[in-house]
């Protein structure tokens, strides 16, 4: 019997029953951009960043099956221009003055916004108002940077138990929020341990008191793109399961 | 919906006086976490708003996370998290209402009531603000208070109004006529000509059987009224075979009286007084897929409805048409809840009403699974639009053969249409499918139309030289919005009414719609300003583009529809509002300058931005 | 426009020396001190533009030009006036820096009030007495908000970082006379 596989851009990918054209793409080393998706949680399919043509649909990778025979269009100058133009929104909608981040280097928004080649907001900035909230003795929630992923809301929720964070406001008024009265993250009972604290893909959530251990020019997707780390990942653990059937 | 005059104020909110006032909804909705929605929606009709120690006392009572009963409390446009003025004013926002003088009615109140619009007045007696459609577009303009309706808004009630508000009158007090709501049914055809005795179609499915019933169905070649036109009978059988899940897991009706794309109000006429068509058919979905409960998820802007249907419903229940046993039947029992939504037009879409229905907030489902398999609480749900589900009574009775005479081959059956703007006789219109706009056109006596929008914003405008085209799903589908423009309107403020309609009820979960909503509503305002160029016009086909690919769900889909038509189809309306330059500022530079002028005192030609100083360079 | 003819037609005249203008509004100079570290590519660029005004030069006003850098972004009327004559005369107007691009260091006042800020530094301030509020003509006045240069005028290409290196410049400039479409990839492309 041959396996089951899906033509992404052109390239035969095999994958198993239940996995997402996100998954397949992942394992083969193929990247699919994306900021919402994190192969820890279920999908959600919020950014839109990993927007595909599946057998000429418009789809997210993230949470669309995939099916034998699909063909999935991935890295055109269309898609990536329609992923460049939210990016762009996902700028201009909060405040992302990379320059005074902590997380600058290791930023996904940052990082697929180098990777799309994205050169400017191109709209008109927002400039939201946003305090920050350091009321946490170990951790600061700069809501200024927050692209809405919900990936702190699904790791506080469905990893520590915790829910910790949550979303309210509706359309553009959307916005996180902490379980407390107060509004303030020093009276909820997170924990720099907490699952939660490890995920914000972008520098919403940070450790108090750390800070530029690793200089710029040095970090993460200073390195290397965050395209390639994906190949370089696949490479790896299809490395080990090599290994393993030895 | 009662007047909240004994407003409970600050002091009042001790732990103890909040339980006592919460005690009651919790019970009655037993402590349910899906209840959440109707029971933020009670606390707040007792309490006058949802303060920040009530969504505490509610979220430990249900046992959910205090910062989810924040979330949802945050999305729907009628919960309000600081106290709204005691009389709360909303006009409603179509651009029906607009074109019957809305905005400036809105204006002499404010006026009138010495407050700004948008804000609570400093004693808290009164707040003045706009609000999607209201599904009066036939007698407007159209305002709810305190969630009642009140239609036919002229200068002088508005002036009445203002009076009424300062001499804080109880709404119970204020002149009926004011609330009198029509029907306003100018032409009937299979559904709206016959008077349907409560049951008659419940009793003749029973006679046929669940099985029968479906074949009657397959038959009629039924399609969904909301707009999509999915196979009605498909929908059933598909939920009638799906396996419920878990021991306890049972099948569910619901209807989606929802009805928020704006321009629509048939639905609020078949709820007015077609109702007991509404629950037969909702009973024989049930009987028909085998579910038990039935839900009817109601927009909250038609809260005022609620007495008459919850009426209607003791009635039923008192005639062995609701209830166990129906119609004598043993072990046939089916039950109906009414759901309030809170304001929010995206609840219209299924999943997202489910959402609702299950006390969160409204943000559409990933699909599939797809209701039928999985839909409320997980089970097998069918979710129908109210006229949909009237049809299918009128299938029970008269046969699915007959219904699939009337209309078109693929477009079976009648539709009917809520028809305002620019026409003589506004109101309802039932018409079989195949009718042509002229024709509806001509019936309602819109004289000198240059445009109808069908299907409400997020479907189409048909332009003088499309109107020999049909309405019906094969060439224009409908919801049965029939908006008409009268050669003297102006399109782009047609168009840019539903561009903040949309950026208003976008519910935000996806990047595309969210912001992609505001920067197509700000361009338009761009524009409306004077300020725009072909710069904006082509940013508003990108984002149509984009939202057209990648929005989550119809809502962002549809978004940028009427942009898009409207610059196909009425491009001058736009170009004669450009300036000729390239590229100009979105703001107004000189203004910018306001702030530093005061502060400075200053007034000299440097201190602003004229024509000369425009261009230094080139003057000099 | 008239000013847009005349670059038109004196850029048709073929191999010619194209002429580039630079300036700093809202910004720090570090991207221009960036463009310095370029270094001895200088000689080579000089050897196919002339400088018209730039911190360089010392003109005060831009004539017509091929290129303008404009560095910074918009917080007063002054620099809405150099923009816009730089738009006017300049074919090609290029976007240097974070602050031109999205606002930068200076947009991050845009959640304050002006007119607060004014008063507190000015008037109320514990360590102010009988101070004043500045009000000579001369002096240019604060916007409301600061604004990246895109929100004001039509900007062609833009260059990122805080400041870009002067790699990237070169990059860029090169990519630009050459006739290539300007792209910045790894690891030029920075935004901070």
């Amino acid at each position: 019997m041959t396996q089951a596989s899906i033509l992404l851009d052109g390239l035969p990918i095999p994958f198993v029953a239940g996995q997402t054209i996100m998954d397949a793409a992942t394992a083969a080393g193929i990247f699919i951009p994306h900021l919402c998706h994190h192969p820890d949680f279920k999908p959600q399919g919020s950014c839109k960043l990993c927007t595909v043509k599946a057998n000429g649909r418009h789809v997210s990778a993230c949470f669309t099956p995939a099916r034998d025979g699909m063909e999935v269009e991935n890295n055109t100058p269309d898609l990536n221009d329609k992923r460049r133009t939210l990016l762009q929104m996902l700028f201009v909608e909060g405040n992302h003055f990379c320059p005074s981040c902590e997380k600058s280097g290791n930023c996904m928004l940052q990082a697929l916004a180098y990777e799309l080649e994205m050169l400017s907001p191109h709209f008109d900035q927002f400039y939201p108002d946003r305090p920050v909230d350091a009321s946490h003795p170990e951790v600061l929630l700069d809501f200024n940077r927050c692209i809405l992923c919900e990936l702190c809301v699904r790791a506080s929720r469905d990893v520590d138990g915790k829910s910790v964070f949550a979303l309210s406001g509706r359309g553009i008024g959307k916005h996180l929020i902490v379980n407390a009265e107060s509004g303030r993250l020093a009276d909820t009972n997170f924990s720099w341990a907490d699952k939660a604290a490890q995920v914000c893909p972008v520098g919403v959530i940070l450790r108090k008191r750390v800070g530029f251990a690793v200089p710029i020019g040095k970090r993460r997707y200073d390195v290397e793109p965050i395209g390639m780390q994906v190949e370089r990942m696949a490479a790896r653990s299809a490395g080990e399961e090599g290994m393993d059937g030895d | 919906m009662r007047l909240r005059e004994a407003m409970v104020t600050e002091e009042c909110f001790d732990a103890r006086r909040l339980d006592d006032l919460l005690l009651p909804v919790l019970e009655r909705h037993a402590r349910e976490p899906g209840q959440l929605v109707q029971i933020l929606r009670e606390a707040q009709e007792r309490i006058g708003y949802l303060p920040a120690p009530l969504l505490t006392a509610i979220a430990r009572a249900l046992k959910l996370p205090r910062a989810q009963v924040e979330g949802v409390a945050g999305f729907y446009s009628f919960f309000h998290l600081t106290p709204p003025g005691r009389y709360r004013v909303l006009f409603s926002d179509n651009i029906t209402d607009r074109m019957l003088g809305s905005a400036e009615m809105l204006d002499r109140l404010c006026n009138r009531l010495w407050i700004e619009r948008g804000k609570v007045s400093e004693d808290g007696l009164v707040s003045v603000d706009t609000t999607s459609c209201t599904g009066l577009c036939d007698q407007g303009p159209a305002l709810l208070v305190n969630g009642r309706a009140l239609t036919r808004m002229s200068a002088e009630r508005i002036d009445r109004i203002a009076e009424l508000i300062r001499a804080q009158l109880p709404l119970a007090d204020w002149p009926p006529e004011y609330f009198r709501v029509d029907d306003n049914i100018r032409r009937r055809d299979s559904l709206l000509s016959v008077d349907w005795p409560a049951g008659e179609a419940l009793q003749a499915a029973i006679a046929r059987g669940a099985e029968a019933m479906l074949a009657e169905m397959k038959r009629s070649n039924l399609r969904g009224r909301g707009g999509a036109g999915f196979t009605t009978a498909i929908k059933w059988e598909s939920a009638r075979r799906a396996p419920c899940h878990g021991e306890s897991g049972v099948r569910y009706v619901v209807c989606n009286a929802d009805e928020g794309e704006p321009g629509t109000f048939k639905d609020r006429v078949l709820l007015s007084s077609y109702a007991d068509l509404l629950f037969d058919g909702m009973t024989i979905a049930g009987f028909t897929i085998g579910a038990a409960r039935g839900l009817l998820y109601l927009r909250g802007e038609y809260a005022w409805l609620l007495p008459a249907l919850r009426e209607k419903l003791e009635r039923r229940r008192r005639d062995g048409l609701l209830g166990t046993a129906l119609c004598g039947q043993p072990g046939l029992d089916f039950e109906i809840d009414i759901h309030l939504g809170a304001g929010a037009y995206v609840c219209g879409e299924e999943t997202a009403l489910l959402e609702s229905l299950e006390g969160r907030r409204g943000i559409p489902r990933i699909r599939p699974p797809f209701p039928v398999s999985a839909g409320y609480r997980g089970q097998p749900t069918v979710v129908n639009n109210v006229e949909t589900l009237c049809k299918a009574a009128l299938i029970a009775c008269r046969g699915g053969a007959w219904f699939a005479g009337l209309g078109t081959k693929q477009s079976t059956g009648s539709k009917l249409l809520s028809i305002s703007g620019d026409v003589e006789t506004p109101g309802i219109y039932e018409y079989p499918f195949g009718v042509s706009v002229e024709q509806v056109l001509r019936d309602c006596g819109a004289g000198n139309a240059q445009a109808v929008q069908v299907g409400g914003p997020s479907g189409i405008c048909l332009a003088m030289h499309e109107f020999s085209r049909s309405i019906a799903f094969e060439d224009v589908p409908t919801a049965g919005a029939f908006m008409v423009f009268g050669a003297h309107r102006d399109m782009f403020e047609v168009a840019r009414n539903f561009a903040h309609f949309f950026r208003h009820e976008s519910c935000g979960f996806c990047t595309p719609c969210r912001v992609g909503t505001s920067l197509v509503a700000d361009c338009m305002d761009k524009i409306a300003r004077g300020l725009g160029t072909q710069y904006e016009i082509n940013q508003v086909f990108k984002i149509h583009r984009l939202l057209h690919a990648a929005s989550h769900c119809g809502l962002g889909q549809a978004a940028c529809n009427p942009l898009f038509d409207t610059l196909q189809k009425f491009r001058p309306a736009y170009e004669r509002r450009l300036c000729s330059l390239d590229f100009e500022p979105a703001f107004d530079l000189d203004q910018a300058l306001a702030a530093a002028r005061q502060m400075t005192g200053r007034d000299d030609p440097a201190a602003h931005f004229g024509l000369a100083a425009r261009l230094p360079g080139v003057a000099s | 426009m008239a000013t847009e003819m005349r670059v038109e037609s004196a850029a048709v005249a073929g191999n010619r020396k194209l002429r580039l203008a630079t300036a700093s509004l809202a910004g720090c100079f570090g991207c221009h001190m960036s463009f310095l570290d370029i270094d001895e590519r200088l000689f080579a660029l000089v050897e196919r533009v002339d400088f018209d005004r730039s911190p360089l030069t010392d003109i005060k006003h831009c004539g017509p030009c091929d290129i303008g850098l404009i560095e910074g972004g918009i917080c007063n009327a002054e620099n809405v006036h150099v923009l816009r004559e730089f738009r006017s005369h300049c074919k090609v107007l290029i976007a240097i820096g974070a602050c031109a691009i999205n606002g930068g260091l200076p947009a991050q006042r845009n959640h304050l009030d002006l007119g607060q800020c004014l008063q507190e530094v000015y008037l109320t301030a514990p360590d102010v007495v009988s101070g004043q509020i500045p009000n000579d003509p001369e002096l240019p006045l604060p916007l409301d908000k600061v604004h990246p240069i895109h929100e004001i005028v039509r900007v062609d290409y833009v260059i990122p970082g805080c400041p870009p290196s002067g790699d990237a410049i070169w990059k860029f400039l090169t990519d630009l006379l050459d006739g290539r479409t300007p792209r910045l990839g790894h690891p030029m492309l920075h935004f901070d």
